[in-house]
């Protein structure tokens, strides 16, 4: 189950066939960039494939600002390459990286509309950075705004739309040159729960839709876990683990990625979180993690046929995280016969399940 | 006051307003570009040159640290080299914009300064150069702000034209001096001070409606 790459096993990606890197819209080789004394990126390596949601995640001062920054060339590596659909970008003039910026569109976590000018005029400006004519660029303007759900608002002017609604404009504003990537920088990290589902909901859709490749940069797992495919957690400028995201919430390595995951993963309910005693006691609580191919499985009614003895379950479920289902189970087992425990604990680590002793309670619960 | 005064009175209010206008569009042709340099080329601007930006800023301040009924005699050569003569209403329109440009580029810089950085961003992002990043996105954002810092210029202007009488540019100022205080025509005085506050309350009145119909940031 452990499919996902950590850091450390990071060297043997580039072992994946020939063929597959000519689908990557991103490769980042070794990026190093300081500020100072800080290190901001200090060697990332990176792919986005064509056509998938690449989530990077890390606390504020991880460094995903700046790596993202870096792939537009608003930020300079320092060293490392940055290669973006085959060409590498790192040591390009200002002049000959604005055309390649109109092949990436970009989204920000506070907009960035032009007050001055209509919504309609904001989706256009790409376009007129390129150089089309106004009939055209009015035109591919209203389709975007159809597309995002904001016709009605063509002529209105940012301040008199919501926090939401500015958002879709800046979307519409960022597919307006049809890019071949999308950046997203915490775009929804100023919006309200409900506003940021329907803003997520409309990028799925648009990679869904327009095969578009996004690469999104956030602070919340709930955001990785709704749309993305892959997630890297990158902290102190370094990527410390990667994989598909099934695969990282199931199983995550590093400390950061379990403290960022945190609530997003079921845990022992606090009543019983709290009678918990570290040895000794009637009852044995155990935490069951299972994901892919191990959740398919009628693993309960398996483990009671295979160990006899009783246990019940306490808490837990299964979720879907792209259609692969990732659940956990918190069990309690009579702790009278060690045996029975054993059995227990072996039997589920037979099917490919982590289990964790979390514990003991005095009384059954 | 004798037809003699009010027909004084209406030439010297159009030549106040002849100076006022004159040198306040002199200062926004010149001042505005000044202020559009002096905010690319400092750190992190879009054209960011230190060296450029420190020699505008000091020959800036420079200008602005010389009061300006120094500047009026101290510019006569010049004044002379561009309009032929050194007296006039013609003649003061230059010191008044030598004056002016400086004062509003440092009023212009505050205005462009003030436009979101993640919008100048946001422009580089879509692959736009210095110059869209100018015309789409600085003068535009920050033009509620450039406008009402005209009006600011223009109104200090119309105080600085009555210093102009000293080089015989006439206008208000020189007329309230002459008559109204070295001759006592009390009358020419209030009419005077009354003119002034209708036209500084007008540029005021204007430029304010204009700032609340160009300034859609909510």
């Amino acid at each position: 189950m452990n499919q996902h790459i950590t850091a450390s096993q990071e060297i043997a990606e580039p072992t994946r066939a020939r063929s597959d890197a000519a689908q990557d819209v991103v490769r980042l080789v070794d990026v190093k960039r300081r500020f100072g004394a800080t290190a901001a990126l200090d060697g990332i390596s990176l792919t986005v494939r064509k056509g998938e949601i690449l989530g990077i995640i890390g606390r504020s001062g991880a460094g995903k600002s700046t790596l993202i920054r870096c792939l537009n060339g608003l930020e300079r590596p320092d060293s490392g390459e940055v290669v973006i659909e085959g060409r590498d970008i790192s040591r390009l003039s200002e002049r000959d990286l604005q055309p390649l910026r109109r092949r990436i569109g970009m989204i920000f976590q506070h907009f960035n509309l032009l007050s001055a000018k209509t919504v309609e005029d904001n989706v256009a400006l790409p376009l007129k950075i390129e150089g089309q004519p106004k009939a055209e660029r009015l035109k591919r303007a209203a389709e975007l705004l159809e597309l995002v759900g904001l016709a009605d608002k063509a002529k209105a002017y940012p301040a008199s739309l919501s926090g939401g609604q500015k958002q879709r404009v800046g979307i519409a504003r960022a597919l307006a040159a049809r890019p071949a990537l999308l950046l997203s920088d915490e775009a929804t990290s100023a919006l309200d729960p409900e506003t940021t589902r329907s803003i997520l909901a409309l990028l799925k859709d648009i990679n869904r839709r327009l095969g578009l490749t996004i690469l999104l940069i956030t602070h919340e797992m709930e955001v990785i876990r709704s749309i993305a495919n892959r997630v890297a957690v990158i902290d102190a400028g370094r990527i410390v683990e990667q994989g598909p995201v099934w695969s990282v919430f199931a199983d995550p390595q590093s400390g950061i990625t379990k403290s960022l995951l945190g609530t997003i993963r079921p845990q022992l309910p606090a009543e019983l979180a709290e009678r918990l005693l570290p040895g000794g006691g009637a009852q044995t609580i155990l935490r069951v993690d299972v994901a892919g191919e191990a959740a398919r499985r009628p693993l309960l009614s398996e483990l009671s046929a295979a160990v006899p003895g009783p246990f019940r379950l306490v808490h837990g479920g299964i979720d879907h995280i792209q259609q692969e289902p990732v659940g956990t189970l918190f069990l309690c087992v009579p702790g009278e016969d060690a045996t029975h425990l054993a059995g227990v604990i072996a039997f589920l680590d037979s099917r490919r399940a982590r289990v964790e002793v979390l514990g003991h309670v005095a009384d059954p619960v | 006051m004798s037809p003699i005064l009010f027909e004084l009175l209406l030439r010297s209010i159009w030549e106040t307003m002849l100076m006022t206008a004159a040198s306040g569009l002199i200062s926004l042709v010149f001042g505005l570009p000044l202020g559009l340099a002096l905010i690319s080329t400092e750190r992190g601007g879009i054209a960011e040159n230190l060296w450029v930006n420190r020699v505008l800023g000091a020959v800036i301040n420079g200008f602005r640290s010389v009061p300006f009924i120094i500047l009026l005699v101290a510019l006569i050569p010049v004044t002379r080299l561009i309009v032929g003569t050194s007296i006039g209403t013609w003649a003061a329109i230059v010191p008044l914009s030598i004056a002016a440009t400086p004062y509003y580029a440092r009023i212009a810089e505050v205005s462009l300064r003030e436009v979101d950085h993640g919008l100048i961003e946001a422009a580089r992002a879509m692959g736009g150069n210095r110059w869209t990043i100018i015309r789409e996105v600085l003068v535009p954002e920050a033009l509620p702000g450039i406008v009402a810092g005209f009006t600011v210029t223009l109104v200090t202007l119309v105080g600085a034209s009555a210093m102009a009488g000293a080089i015989g540019a006439g206008g208000l100022g020189d007329l309230a001096i002459r008559y109204g205080y070295q001759r006592f025509e009390t009358s020419v005085m209030i009419a005077v001070v009354v003119v002034l506050i209708v036209l500084v309350c007008g540029i005021q009145w204007v430029g304010d409606r204009l700032v609340a119909r160009l300034d859609r940031r909510g």
